[in-house]
C-alpha cells in the first residue's frame, strides 16, 4: 500500500478499450479525473486478468472520492435541490497516479 | 442535454487545466455496459415496481453460483462475457438472458463444452 | 460460434442444463437446492442488522468496522461471499449505492437485487443526478444534506445504515426491523415509521 488517506490522485487517462478485448472496472467517467483517497480497502486479485482466466496479481484497492460537478459540469438534468454531490468509487492502485499537493 | 464541448475554467476555480481529462465523458470510447452518467439513459424514468423473478431467472442465477463455487467460471468471466454481447443485443436482452448467453460463451471458451455438443443440445432442447 | 450464442434463451438454458448434467458438473437436484438456499436471503436480514445497530452501540461499531462479521454475528451466513461495506448515514450525509458497470449488490444480506437496481436508467442516473433518482421514489432529503453516491466497481458490496427516524425512540428491535425496507438500505428511500 503506497497511498494514504487524503492523498491527491488522478485516475489514468487511459483507454484499454481501444487496444483490444479487455475487462476494465474503472468507469469511463473517471478516466483522467482528479480525486482524493479516502480509505485502503485491502488487496484483491486483478479482475482485468480474472476475467480472462489468467493468473491475477493481487493489487491494492482504494475507496476514492470525486466531485460530481468536476466530472459533469453542466447542471443536473431535472435536478431537485441541486447541490454538489460526491462520488466514492473502488479503484485499483494501478489506475491511480499520485498528484502533488491539491491546489 | 448534451455535454459542454469544453470545460470553462472560470467555473472550476480549483482545477488546473492540466488536471482535466483529455476527453469529455460523452466523447470517450466507452464500452456500452459502462453506463454511469450516459446521456441517452438520463431521460428514462425508473421503473420502481417490483418484478418477480421467473423460474428461468432463478435457475440461471443458481447455475452461475454453482459454476462459481466449483471454480468452473468466475463472476469476472461472467461479466466479461456479458460485456462482449453486441450493444443492440445487450440492450434488448433481459438481465438473465444476458447471463445465460455469457455462461454459454464461457463454457465454450474454457472447453467445458464443445460447439458440436452445444449445437446438438440446442437442437434437442424443447422450446 | 456467434450464431450459436444467439439461440433463444429458454432453449439455451435447457441445453446448458442438459450438458452440465451430462458432464457431471451439476444436476437438477443441486440446482433446486441452490435456488432454495438463495431464496432464503431477503431484505429482512439487512433490516435486522440495521435495527440492532440502532439499539446496540457495540454492534453498530462492529457493523461499521466489519460488515460481514456483524452479519455472521446475527446468524447470516457470509462465508465465501464478498466483503460487506456499511455506509453510515448522518444528519448531513446520505449515501446512495449503485453499480454502473453491472449490478453488484449485497446479496448476502439483502437477497436478489431489485429490477430497478439493474436497469440502465438507474445505473446511468444515480451517479449523475442522485436527487432526481430519489425523487422517483418520492424521497426528498432535508435541505443541505450532502449526497454521496457509492459506485460498486470491485470486491466490496455496499449497504446503507440509514438514520433512525424520529418518533421511534421507544420501539424495540423487531418493530424497527419491520419498518426498514430494501430501498432504505440502498439509499433510494429513508425509513418511515
Amino acid at each position: 500500500m503506497t497511498l494514504h488517506t487524503g492523498a491527491a490522485i488522478r485516475v489514468k487517462d487511459d483507454w484499454p478499450e481501444l487496444r483490444g478485448p479487455c475487462h476494465i472496472r474503472t468507469p469511463h467517467y473517471l478516466r483522467g479525473q482528479p480525486g482524493t483517497v479516502m480509505r485502503h480497502l485491502g488487496r484483491f486479485p486483478n479482475p482485468e486478468d480474472l476475467a480472462f482466466a489468467r493468473p491475477a496479481a493481487s493489487i491494492d484497492l482504494y475507496h476514492v472520492a470525486f466531485r460530481a460537478d468536476a466530472i459533469w459540469p453542466d447542471a443536473d438534468p431535472g435536478a431537485r435541490d441541486p447541490g454538489t454531490h460526491d462520488l466514492v468509487v473502488e479503484i485499483f492502485e494501478h489506475w491511480l497516479e499520485p498528484m502533488g499537493e491539491p491546489t | 442535454m448534451s455535454d459542454q464541448p469544453s470545460l470553462q475554467p472560470s467555473l472550476q476555480p480549483s482545477l488546473q487545466p492540466s488536471l482535466q481529462p483529455s476527453l469529455q465523458p460523452s466523447l470517450q470510447p466507452r464500452s456500452h455496459h459502462d453506463m454511469g452518467g450516459v446521456p441517452k439513459f438520463l431521460c428514462e424514468p425508473i421503473d420502481t415496481a417490483d418484478h418477480t423473478l421467473t423460474d428461468f431467472d432463478r435457475e440461471v442465477d443458481a447455475i452461475r453460483q454453482i459454476l462459481g463455487a466449483k471454480g468452473v467460471m468466475s463472476v469476472d468471466e461472467l461479466r466479461r462475457g456479458i460485456e462482449a454481447i453486441p450493444e443492440a443485443d445487450y440492450l434488448r436482452l433481459t438481465y438473465y438472458q444476458r447471463w445465460i448467453r455469457s455462461i454459454a460463451d464461457n463454457l465454450l471458451a474454457s472447453g467445458v463444452i464443445t460447439e458440436d455438443e452445444l449445437r446438438t443440445a440446442l437442437a434437442e432442447a424443447a422450446p | 460460434m456467434t450464431t450459436l450464442l444467439e439461440a433463444p434463451s429458454d432453449r439455451m438454458l435447457a441445453a446448458i442444463r442438459h450438458l452440465l448434467e451430462q458432464k457431471a458438473v451439476t444436476s437438477p437436484a443441486e440446482i433446486a437446492e441452490r435456488i432454495a438456499r438463495t431464496d432464503r436471503a431477503s431484505p429482512a436480514m439487512g433490516a435486522s442488522m440495521v435495527a440492532r445497530a440502532w439499539t446496540d452501540p457495540a454492534f453498530r461499531s462492529l457493523m461499521l468496522r466489519d460488515g460481514a462479521a456483524a452479519a455472521e454475528a446475527m446468524g447470516i451466513p457470509m462465508r465465501g461471499l464478498p466483503p460487506l461495506g456499511v455506509l453510515e448515514n448522518t444528519a448531513e450525509l446520505h449515501h446512495l449505492v449503485v453499480c454502473t458497470l453491472c449490478s453488484c449488490y449485497p446479496r448476502g444480506v439483502l437477497g436478489y437485487p431489485p429490477f430497478w437496481f439493474k436497469s440502465a436508467g438507474y445505473r446511468a442516473r444515480a451517479v449523475r443526478e442522485p436527487a432526481g433518482v430519489l425523487a422517483e421514489w418520492g424521497t426528498v432529503l432535508p435541505p443541505g444534506t450532502r449526497i454521496r453516491v457509492v459506485d460498486s466497481t470491485a470486491d466490496y458490496r455496499w449497504m446503507v445504515l440509514p438514520l433512525r427516524p424520529a418518533g421511534t425512540e421507544d420501539w424495540d428491535a423487531p418493530r424497527l426491523a419491520a419498518m426498514v425496507r430494501e430501498g432504505d438500505m440502498i439509499g433510494v428511500t429513508t425509513p418511515s415509521p
